[in-house]
C-alpha cells in the first residue's frame, strides 16, 4: 500500500510518490493506495497550477486504473477536515476484464477505523 | 532479518539520514542483513561526495561511504529524482552532457525498480523521512 499524505503541490513528495506507483506497477504487485490528512487534495478535480509555474501532475492518476492500481482508499474524515465530499475529487475508474471490461470507480470512501484494518493487512507500506 | 532501508531526505536539514545510519549499524551488529538503502526524494543528495561540513560536525556522505565499504552495502540512489537535484555518475554525466560528476564512493544509479524489489526481497521495508 503507497500512503499518501502530502498535498499534490509545495512539496515534492506526491509527485515523486506517484512515479514509484506507476514504476512499480510493472512489478505486477497486488498494490492499493491510500490518500490521507492533505494527500485526499491529491485527487481533487479541477486543479489548475498554471499561475504557480509548476507542472500539473493530476491527470496521470486517471493512467492508474490501466496499470491495475484500482483500489484508492480514501479517508472520509480527512476529506470532512478539509471541507471536501467525493463529489469534489476526480472520477477514477478502472475496466474491469472480467466483467465484461465493466468500467468501475477505483475511488473508496472509508473512514478512519476502516482504514486502519486494512494498513493492518499489508505486507508493504510505502509512505508519501 | 533481511531489512532495506528508504532514505527520503537530504543530509543535515532532517535527521532521516543519521536515523536511518544509526538503524543499520546497529541492525548489522545485531547480525541482521541489509539488503539495501534507497535513497529518493532529496534523500539522493546524500549521494554527493562535493559536501564538506565543518570538520566538527559528523560527515554524513562519508560515513555512508565507509558504513558500504565495510559491509558491502548496495547503496542506490533513484535516477530520476538525482538527475532533478544534480546527482551525477560518469555515465549519467555523459548521457546528459554535463562537465563532471559528484556520486561518493559507494553509491550507485539506479531506477525505482530497485526499491520495489527491496520491498518484496526483505523481511521489513523500513522509511526513514516526513
Amino acid at each position: 500500500m503507497y500512503i499518501n499524505r502530502h498535498a499534490p503541490c509545495g512539496t515534492v513528495y506526491a509527485v515523486e510518490g506517484l512515479e514509484v506507483v506507476l514504476i512499480g506497477a510493472a512489478f505486477e504487485q497486488d498494490v492499493c493506495m491510500a490518500f490521507v490528512g492533505d494527500g485526499v487534495f491529491q485527487l481533487k478535480q479541477d486543479q489548475d497550477t498554471a499561475e504557480t509555474g509548476m507542472k500539473n501532475f493530476s491527470p496521470a492518476y486517471r493512467a492508474l486504473g490501466d496499470y491495475e492500481v484500482n483500489r484508492l482508499y480514501v479517508e472520509r474524515e480527512s476529506l470532512e477536515e478539509r471541507g471536501l465530499t467525493e463529489d469534489d475529487l476526480m472520477p477514477l475508474t478502472w475496466e474491469d476484464e472480467d466483467d465484461d471490461w465493466a468500467e468501475k470507480p477505483s475511488i473508496h470512501i472509508v473512514d478512519r477505523a476502516q482504514l486502519s484494518d486494512l494498513i493492518e493487512e499489508q505486507d508493504i507500506l510505502l509512505n508519501f | 532479518m533481511k531489512f532495506s532501508v528508504m532514505v527520503n531526505e537530504g543530509p543535515y536539514t532532517h535527521q532521516a539520514s543519521d536515523s536511518a545510519y544509526q538503524f543499520i549499524r546497529a541492525a548489522l551488529s545485531a547480525g541482521h542483513e541489509i539488503f539495501r538503502v534507497f535513497f529518493y526524494h532529496d534523500g539522493v543528495n546524500n549521494g554527493t561526495r562535493l559536501t564538506t561540513p565543518p570538520q566538527d560536525d559528523r560527515n554524513i556522505v562519508n560515513r555512508w561511504s565507509e558504513l558500504a565499504s565495510e559491509h558491502d552495502l548496495d547503496l542506490v540512489v533513484c535516477v530520476a529524482a538525482a538527475q532533478r537535484r544534480g546527482i551525477v555518475d560518469p555515465d549519467e554525466a555523459k548521457r546528459n552532457s554535463k562537465d563532471g560528476d559528484n556520486i561518493a564512493p559507494g553509491f550507485r544509479i539506479s531506477g525505482l525498480g530497485q526499491l520495489i524489489e527491496a520491498g518484496i526481497e526483505s523481511d521489513r521495508l523500513l522509511v526513514f523521512g516526513d
